[in-house]
């Protein structure tokens, strides 16, 4: 049960100031109810859902309120029960800032439910309707990714699994929201695990959490020691950012590297956020669809950081108002950590299901107006990168916008962690370079992939013209030739 | 003695070369081919050729210069220099200016279903029949605009695709000179 | 509420060009301190004209660039390259010389390459040797270590002879110099003699020479506070001090009499300084780990054989120099494994 794992190293990464005692000293609360929830249809690039409810039609609480066939989609629920006011443009939590389509319900502060789908005994039922159940309830990964769960645990048949990762190491600056979890629901946790074990078919989970957070460790432990099962066992590891990053963190655990270009299954794991395993126990016992979640919300901008049990769906203003309101010095707001989050342009925009922090961050703790001088070549980009990329050279094909050479450089395996960016003496702005650099490529894929179609439907157009042409010719040949064979037939009887 | 032997080395290269000439022949023409990959395929006839491949077959040729593509635009010609190797040149205007893409609208209560604008498609990305109301499947549309000048009624516009989040695109950096933020000591390499 | 947005990571950078600057400028004093005591003041005056004049060209040539002036004095790396030259030069080398070769240093090896971080080959040491193929001369002309000094002048003395006003009249100019060790030895060695008694005479100190060997403890202490400070990495450093000295101890195992030891290898010349701020220029030098080693070790390896088969007494510049024509290769062939990559 306590790990005596050989624990492994990644190369580079940093030891960050962690400044998550702010959000942990006051108690997990429950956010109230807001006076509108809004729930956005793209769920991650790529996905988007149908609402399936109207305007105007009332919905309680739990129901199915967007859905799709797509299959990397899971059903959205209504969180409370209200009328649906219509599906509007609305600010997404997204790092665009765009408008996108999103269902708007107006609460009535009934709060009526739907009845919850029947609780599982989920080690007398089969695999296949334990996921099931997970994608019905809405699961996706709570980590940041917002991945289907029920997709994650199908890697297919050419992968054999035989570890289940839960992924507690909360390595941003910051964020508590797992750290609070397992702190306050260490049991949902571990039998999350279990039911995940279980739908995997495999033995073995490690239960992975920074080895700073001695609460939750201890409140794990209490939980491992009363259910006894030799499947799991829990591991502090060291609090090195991105140790928290799925590859980082099965390097760390196990020394395999999931390959470039692949997924962690490749060799052989499964790797779930701590709250997904939650949320798991909470869809498969007590059939409670996902609509709720733990969401920190801190920073020097915000007067009373904590914790908050919120609605997912509940506009970021709500949830910054009872944490007390901003403070006169908030300058950024952030969905979450500083390392990898978006900033926002307003606080309309609601929380989503993989939305684990909201920094309210003061000028003294974000970088405003950087000054950027020449690289200087130093190296420390390389040193400090997890993935053991090049930042430098991806820098300089990035700047000239040489696609070909940043994909040689293997621009497309950096997990944009910041690390580079952080110790990097010229402050250069490496990560947008990087990002701008990784969304070319991919328009240019996709001009490319549209530019092939265009080319194959010209070619079929002027090829059927050309056909038409000559038809059209033969035609005339043939009634020409059919005219003449007449007028020869004609002649001899007049003659 | 070594006349010889130069004799030989001569002959035996003049065997491989004549070999190579044969086994690695390039079928088609491989640098139209390389051009037209390049072309954006919009096949609106801008470059005063019908169609992409005929512009394509006329640069390999010398026929054309490489700066008559407003679709394909300055990145375009870019492409075309670095891989001719060429020197790179600012577009034409006489043959039209860069702008962003768009895509024909059909507005569908003025259409008299004329089928003209079908006739002009260069990718069939027109839908409809005599008598019967067009629409545009605005996927396939290249933009080339051919449809605009057929249409006896004037019902076919330009639209701008409108930034959302499935098109949008992060920002390339943009650089700002002011004073530099004091650093902040308790961060280390791991 | 509305807030401006920015891009990802948000956290405050932890460097700055200009502190990584300042710290090797403040590492620099012991050894320039040890100078001072042994070889006189006169390095503070060359220190002086090298910093004017690289701070007034580099002001010029960025203004003629159109870039931004101030910020890119501020950063320091014009002052760093102009007191790394003017502490390689002698200590009595005249102010034309000293003038010249920064002048050379910021012109021609900075600025006609594209300026900070896109020059290939170190500035400083690029100044150096254009003025030793120009003017080898008073390039080769040190003074005497106080130890073994015959005379005496004062401060404003040696002020005003490096400023070319003149020796006191009481001192003769062949008086105060005299060949470093490294020269020495290589004379002495080419004329037959064994090291052991070409080691008997006064300019000979503990390890390398009379005062040689505390300037190199000076800069192999400042290095070690730059290491330490995160500063520089120890590869550069320790490649290049294991590729002097493994060749060295292999050749005085050989031969002691004809081949110096190691240890005085180290101590001599321009080793420490070399080690620790001049092939660790970030610019010049290899980007990743393994290339740093190897690109350190070249330079070690290249100074021992110059100094020991070569035509000049010292080699680290020619040695950097060369190294960094290397780099290119160094960096293509030691690219890392990226994580989740075959190799």
């Amino acid at each position: 049960m306590y790990s005596m794992l050989k624990l492994f190293n990644f190369h580079g990464g940093l030891q960050l100031p962690r400044h998550k005692q702010v959000s942990l000293e006051r108690p997990v609360a429950t956010a109230s109810l807001p006076e509108q929830l809004i729930y956005p249809l793209q769920l991650r690039p790529g996905v988007r859902l149908t609402a399936t409810v109207q305007p105007g039609e009332r919905v309680l609480a739990g129901q199915v309120i967007a859905d799709s066939e797509h299959f990397l989609a899971t059903p959205v629920h209504a969180a409370s029960s209200g009328v649906v006011r219509g599906i509007v443009d609305w600010l997404a939590p997204h790092p665009s800032g765009l408008p996108d389509h999103a269902v708007v319900i107006d609460t009535d502060g009934l709060e009526q439910a739907v009845a919850p789908m029947p609780g599982l005994d989920y080690r007398h039922e089969t695999p296949a309707t334990i996921k099931a159940r997970i994608r019905q309830a809405g699961v996706v990964g709570l980590g940041g990714a917002a991945f289907s769960t029920a997709v994650k645990l199908n890697p297919g048949p050419n992968r054999v699994i035989d570890t289940l990762i839960l992924n507690g190491a909360e390595c941003e600056p910051y964020i508590t929201c797992d750290n609070a979890l397992m702190q306050t629901r260490a049991r949902a946790v571990v039998e999350g695990a279990l039911i995940l074990l279980h739908a995997l078919q495999i033995g073995r989970c490690l239960i992975a959490v920074e080895d700073h957070m001695t609460e939750a460790l201890a409140a794990l432990d209490a939980v491992l020691a009363e259910v006894k099962d030799r499947r799991l066992s829990r591991v502090a590891v060291p609090s090195v950012y991105p140790t928290g990053g799925e590859r980082q963190l099965i390097k760390v655990l196990t020394g395999k590297e999931a390959p470039s270009g692949g997924i962690p299954a490749d060799v052989g794991i499964v790797c779930q956020n701590v709250g997904t395993a939650a949320a798991i126990y909470d869809a498969v016992v007590n059939g409670l669809p996902l609509t709720w979640r733990l969401v920190t919300v801190t920073g020097k901008g915000v007067a009373r950081p904590s914790n908050w049990l919120a609605r997912i769906g509940t506009p970021i203003a709500d949830l910054i108002e009872q944490s007390g309101g901003y403070t006169p010095d908030v300058r950024r707001l952030i969905i979450g950590g500083p390392m990898m989050g978006f900033a926002l342009p307003d606080d309309v925009i609601p929380i989503a299901k993989a939305s684990n922090c909201i920094l309210a961050a003061a000028l003294s703790e974000v970088d405003v107006d950087r000054e950027t001088r020449a690289c200087i070549r130093c190296g420390e980009c390389a040193n400090a990168c997890p993935v053991n990329l090049l930042p430098q050279q991806l820098y300089w094909y990035s700047r000239v916008n040489n696609l070909d050479k940043l994909k040689q450089f293997s621009l497309f395996d950096c997990i944009e962690c910041g690390c580079c960016e952080v110790v990097c003496p010229s402050h250069i702005p490496l990560v947008n370079y990087y990002r701008a650099a990784k969304s070319k490529t991919l328009t240019k894929a996709k001009q490319a992939e549209k530019a092939a179609i265009a080319k194959r439907r010209h070619d079929a157009n002027q090829e059927r013209k050309a056909r038409e042409q000559a038809e059209k010719a033969e035609r005339a040949r043939a009634r020409k030739a059919a005219l003449a064979a007449a007028k020869q037939q004609e002649q001899p009887s007049e003659s | 003695m070594s006349f010889l032997l130069i004799c030989g080395l001569f002959v035996l290269f003049g065997i491989l070369l004549g070999f190579a000439s044969v086994k690695f022949r390039v079928k088609g023409d491989p640098v139209a081919d390389k051009i037209e990959a390049i072309l954006p395929q919009t096949q609106c006839g801008q470059c005063s050729f019908p169609g992409c491949r005929p512009y394509a077959e006329a640069i390999a040729s010398g026929q054309a210069d490489i700066n008559q593509c407003p679709p394909g635009g300055q990145e375009g010609i870019e492409a075309l220099a670095d891989l001719l190797g060429v020197e790179s040149k600012p577009l034409n205007a006489e043959f039209g200016v860069e702008k962003p893409k768009r895509v024909a609208i059909i507005h569908e209560q003025d259409c008299i279903g004329c089928t003209k604008c079908i006739q002009a498609c260069p990718v069939d990305a027109i839908v409809g029949a005599a008598k019967q109301m067009h629409t545009v499947v605005a996927n396939e549309c290249t933009g080339c605009e051919l449809c605009i000048e057929p249409c006896p009624v004037d019902c076919i516009v330009m639209e701008p695709i409108p930034e959302d989040l499935s098109n949008w695109q992060w920002p390339a950096p943009v650089v700002v000179a002011k004073p530099a933020a004091q650093p902040d000591l308790n961060v280390q390499h791991a | 509420m509305k807030f401006e947005t920015a891009i990802a990571p948000h956290l405050l950078p932890v460097n700055r060009v200009d502190w990584v600057m300042a710290k090797v400028l403040l590492a620099l004093l012991p050894g320039i301190i040890a100078l001072t005591v042994y070889f006189g003041v006169g390095v503070w005056v060359n220190i002086v004209i090298a910093v004017i004049t690289a701070l007034v060209l580099e002001a010029v040539l960025l203004k003629w660039r159109g870039l931004p002036v101030v910020p890119a004095l501020k950063d320091l790396s014009a002052m760093v390259t102009a007191v790394l030259l003017a502490i390689s030069l002698p200590v009595i080398a005249p102010w034309w010389l000293v003038l010249l070769g920064t002048a050379f240093a910021i012109v021609i090896a900075k600025h006609l390459y594209g300026g900070l971080g896109y020059n290939p080959f170190n500035p400083a040491m690029m100044g150096y040797v254009f003025l030793l193929v120009s003017f080898p001369v008073p390039m080769t002309a040190w003074i005497a270590p106080t130890p073994v000094a015959g005379f005496d002048w004062t401060v404003l003395e040696q002020v005003a002879f490096n400023l070319g006003l003149g020796l006191p009249e009481q001192v003769q100019f062949d008086a105060i110099t005299l060949a470093t060790p490294l020269d020495r030895l290589k004379t002495e060695i080419a004329l037959g003699h064994p090291i052991s008694a070409i080691q008997n005479a006064p300019v000979f100190g503990y390890i390398s020479g009379k005062g040689w060997e505390w300037v190199a403890l000076g800069y192999l202490l400042g290095g070690c506070w730059l290491l330490w400070q995160k500063v520089i990495g120890w590869q550069i450093p320790l490649g290049l001090m294991l590729g002097l000295a493994l060749p060295a101890g292999l050749g005085y195992l050989l031969d002691s009499e004809q081949f110096a030891n190691p240890g005085f290898h180290l101590a001599a010349g321009a080793t420490m300084l070399g080690a620790f701020f001049i092939a660790t220029d970030p610019v010049t030098a290899a980007t990743s780990s393994k290339g740093r080693l190897f690109y350190g070790a070249l330079i070690g390896l290249l100074t021992y054989l110059i100094r020991t088969f070569g035509g000049y007494p010292d080699a680290i510049a020619f040695s950097v120099i060369l190294a960094n024509l290397c780099v290119p290769t160094i960096d293509y062939l030691t690219r890392p494994r990226v994580f989740g990559q075959r190799s």
